[in-house]
């Protein structure tokens, strides 16, 4: 058997938690040439990030336990190494770069100095280290690399930050990189250029490059070949074409067929009197215009999303009209009312037709509350809704209306899987016979396939209970599923809305239309497509 | 920056205003310094005389007035006890208790930090262990007894140290050893929970990623993050000690800031009283700057 570059051989890692052990992976194999991109896809929980951390030695023992397997690298077992030898191959010639750019870079030190360290620790003089850094951030885009050197990571943008983590892996030419979901929290403009980055980078130094990832459409972007995980168990594995359009094993099946945007386009609501009526919507922080000028009606059963990267604006509209914060200017018409002007009094009366449903339901849910707590704190900040002999079977009742078992009512957050969560602030949010319900990223947490679930559970409850929806979304294939109508926002400012149809069908506006050629199909084909498309404009 | 240092000027003037005002009268309600000072035998003319001669018989208001005028021209008034201007007498004894405070804290701050941050890197290791014993004698053992202790061992039996005073550095040594258990207990504590937070972080990840070595990981990536919560817990114990460490100052003999207030306090020595509240409240003024300025020294974050 030819050797590869680096190779995983039966690899079993057991994680012995306070509820027994975790089987974290088990028996993966995988390997990983020279020039080649191999993706690692699964949702959370797979086990897909374990065997890079035990590449890198970033498992920590106890907890962790590598029970079975080899790592070959070079033909060199890392596992039998001795700590300070792996320490020697880590950054110098197996890099790695992670999902959130910000908190994996130090805050305090200067960016300059923590790419030099890179290259020093591994032997390089410190002043030869310092041009280095130089070229290096010219080399992945970072403008004005001179004096952003003396820069701190919190003075750049989540973009930035992750071309200066790629400029920290690759400083020493590195013969593998690996990248833990490198784009997830990036926005999709700047996704496909820093995936587009890696690309480069790696085909002009011609290292093996592992992409871990939870998306169908990075895997379609980048991967030749991909190893599909699920529950620490590999799954299947292949050419990345392959995979996609001849799936073997039916957790990929289930995988592929979830992932969004394949659905029928909504053909939009009747035109009548709308719900809902913003107008000319401003907020301003100081000098900085949040919103200028925001304009939108919301019909009567109607989903309208609210799409844009961050910073666009989209989640100070929702925070707005909820009146979390107040706007500094226009009004937003509800049954005739304005509710920027609405007493505190009126307010609290409003505030049981519009309620909201968060991006983490982790963070929204007060850990030390039951779930049937939290359901029924609703009905005692608004008595009257029901009475309190029935609130028992209510909340059993809307439990089961959002897919969860009534018997579960006294169990807490942390007992629940993240989709189950979501449907407790659903079932929440539900409690107050609400009109509207404003999702902020209210799926972006979750991984595709529950994901899908939410989304089916949200139309749903759209038929049976006309509730309209204000869906925020920066993923667009959800929002394309899922919405009639879609507003499209950049800087604060609405450059575009129409019908779902109109929207991805025919963009008018070339923002709109940069953000559709800039998310990712999962269909490699597809994306290849794009890409050579993408290249064409760009030359 | 400049704006923020003047804001922080006026607002400590106008609390500095509150406290002289307040302990200014408060002070007059100990009685009146006359019969402590004459003896009870004293003829009437002589209180009067005693009492004429430190303005003591005009109403407190105008009092309060001629002391402000006073201290305009930064005379804070004369010791009744010890016959020398009040801010002499404070002055002297503040820089014993700066000295003894700071040299503590120094030692305390260094040994702090590297047994916390050891202790963090292996929780429930050698160092971890250490670090939980002196936390609780710092906790559980009171100074005073600890003081007296460390005197009947050190000083009594084993004869090693001096029991009392300030003549060489020997003398030094007990009262150190004995305000350095509480503050180190209580900043090892601080230090190893904020290190464990910190070597728990994605960017320590990355810095093991890096090949960093573990040496570096703890000392350079990890402390300066986790060095936050610490200053301000330094900050505090420091404040608490340029007040005056009455106990140890008293049971080691130290001619220190807390044994004079205390003193000047049952002696009716009022400017000596007030000069001391205005010394070391300065002191901790300019401190809590210095310690703020650290914040920004250590988090480029933090702008004022």
């Amino acid at each position: 058997m030819a050797d590869h570059l680096l190779e995983v051989r039966n690899l079993s890692v057991t994680f012995h938690t306070a509820r027994g052990p975790v089987h974290a992976v088990r028996d993966v194999n995988w390997h990983l040439d020279r020039g080649e991109v191999l993706a690692i896809l699964g949702e959370s929980g797979s086990g897909k990030s374990v065997s890079a951390s035990a590449i890198m030695d970033l498992i920590d023992c106890p907890p962790g336990e590598i029970t079975s397997g080899r790592i070959l690298f070079d033909g060199r077992d890392l596992l039998t190494m001795s700590r300070e030898e792996r320490r020697h191959i880590n950054g110098k010639r197996i890099a790695m770069i992670f999902q959130d750019p910000l908190s994996h870079l130090n805050p305090v030190y200067t960016v300059g100095w923590q790419i030099e360290e890179t290259m020093v620790i591994h032997g390089t003089s410190r002043q030869e280290a310092r041009q280095t850094t130089v070229d290096l951030l010219r080399k992945v885009g970072i403008p004005d690399p001179e004096a952003s050197v003396h820069k701190y990571p919190h003075q750049f943008s989540g973009g930035q930050r992750q071309r200066l983590m790629i400029a920290m892996a690759l400083a020493l030419r590195p013969d593998v990189l690996i990248a833990d979901e490198p784009t997830t929290a990036l926005d999709v403009t700047v996704q496909a250029q820093i995936l587009a980055l890696l690309e480069e980078l790696q085909r002009e130094t011609g290292m093996g490059l592992l992409i871990i990832t939870h998306d169908l459409g990075v895997v379609a972007e980048v991967a030749d070949r991909v190893v599909v995980m699920n529950a620490g168990e590999i799954v299947e594995a292949g050419e990345a074409s392959e995979v996609y359009h001849n799936p073997k094993h039916p957790y990929t099946r289930k995988l592929i067929a979830a992932a969004p945007g394949q659905g029928e386009m909504s053909s939009g609501v009747e035109e009548g009197a709308p719900l809902l009526s913003l107008r000319n919507v401003s907020k301003r922080y100081g000098t900085f215009e949040a919103l200028k000028g925001v304009s939108f009606d919301l019909m009567p059963g109607e989903t309208v999303a609210v799409v844009g990267e961050s910073g666009s604006g989209k989640s100070t509209t929702a925070k707005v009209l909820l009146r979390l914060e107040e706007a500094s200017g226009g009004s937003a018409i509800y049954k005739g009312r304005d509710l920027f002007t609405l007493s505190p009094r009126e307010l609290y009366e409003m505030r049981r037709d519009i309620q909201m449903v968060f991006q983490d339901p982790t963070q929204s849910l007060n850990p030390r509350m039951s779930v049937y707590a939290l359901i029924s704190e609703a009905w005692v900040i608004h008595p009257g809704i029901v009475e309190r002999s029935r609130w028992r079977a209510r909340v059993a009742e809307l439990l089961e209306q959002v897919g969860l078992l009534p018997e579960h009512m006294y169990r807490y957050p942390h007992q629940f899987s993240g989709g189950q969560r979501q449907r407790i602030a659903i079932a929440r949010a539900l409690a107050l016979e609400p009109q509207i319900i404003v999702c902020d990223e209210a799926v972006s947490a979750l991984d595709v396939s529950i994901q899908a679930q939410v989304i089916a559970l949200l139309d749903r409850l759209q038929d049976e209970l006309g509730i309209s929806f204000i869906f925020i979304a920066h993923d667009l294939p959800v929002v394309r599923d899922f919405a009639d109508r879609v507003i499209v926002m950049q800087g604060g400012r609405i450059v575009e809305q129409g019908d779902v149809r109109q929207i991805f069908e025919a963009p008018r506006e070339p923002y709109t239309q940069a953000l559709l050629a800039a998310s990712l199909d999962p269909d490699p084909e597809i994306q290849a497509e794009r890409r050579a498309r993408r290249l064409e404009a760009a030359e | 920056m400049r704006q923020f240092l003047a804001r922080r000027a006026v607002a400590s003037l106008v609390s500095l205003a509150f406290l002289v005002i307040a302990v200014f009268f408060l002070s007059r309600l100990t009685g009146d310094p006359t019969d402590l000072y004459l003896p009870v035998d004293a003829s009437l003319e002589a209180r009067e005389q005693f009492r004429q001669l430190h303005g003591l018989n005009d109403p407190l208001i105008v009092q309060f007035w001629h002391y402000l005028k006073d201290l305009a021209v930064l005379d804070f008034g004369e010791s009744i006890r010890r016959a020398r201007p009040a801010l002499d007498v404070v002055l002297e004894a503040f820089q014993w208790t700066l000295a003894l405070a700071l040299s503590t804290m120094a030692l305390v701050t260094v040994s702090a930090i590297v047994m916390g941050a050891l202790a963090a890197f292996h929780v429930g290791g050698v160092f971890d262990r250490i670090a939980t014993f002196f936390s609780l004698i710092g906790a559980s053992a009171p100074d005073f007894w600890i003081a007296i202790v460390a005197i009947v061992v050190f000083s009594v039996q084993l004869g090693w140290l001096p029991t009392s005073g300030t003549g060489t550095p020997l003398h030094w040594v007990l009262p150190i050893a004995v305000l350095f258990i509480r503050p180190f207990g209580l900043i090892l504590q601080v230090v190893r929970g904020s290190m464990i937070t910190a070597l728990g972080s994605a960017y320590v990840k990355t810095a093991r990623a890096k090949g960093v070595a573990a040496r570096p990981i703890i000392f350079v990536h990890a402390l300066r993050n986790a060095m936050l919560p610490v200053i301000t817990v330094i900050g505090d114990q420091l404040a608490g000690m340029l007040n005056g460490v009455v106990i140890v100052e008293t049971v080691f003999g130290f001619p220190g800031i807390g044994k004079l207030m205390i003193d000047s306090i049952l002696q009716r020595d009022f400017s000596v009283i007030l000069a001391s509240i205005i010394v070391t409240a300065m002191a901790i003024f300019i401190m809590n700057l210095l310690i703020d300025m650290a914040y920004a020294v250590l988090d480029p974050r933090i702008r004022y």
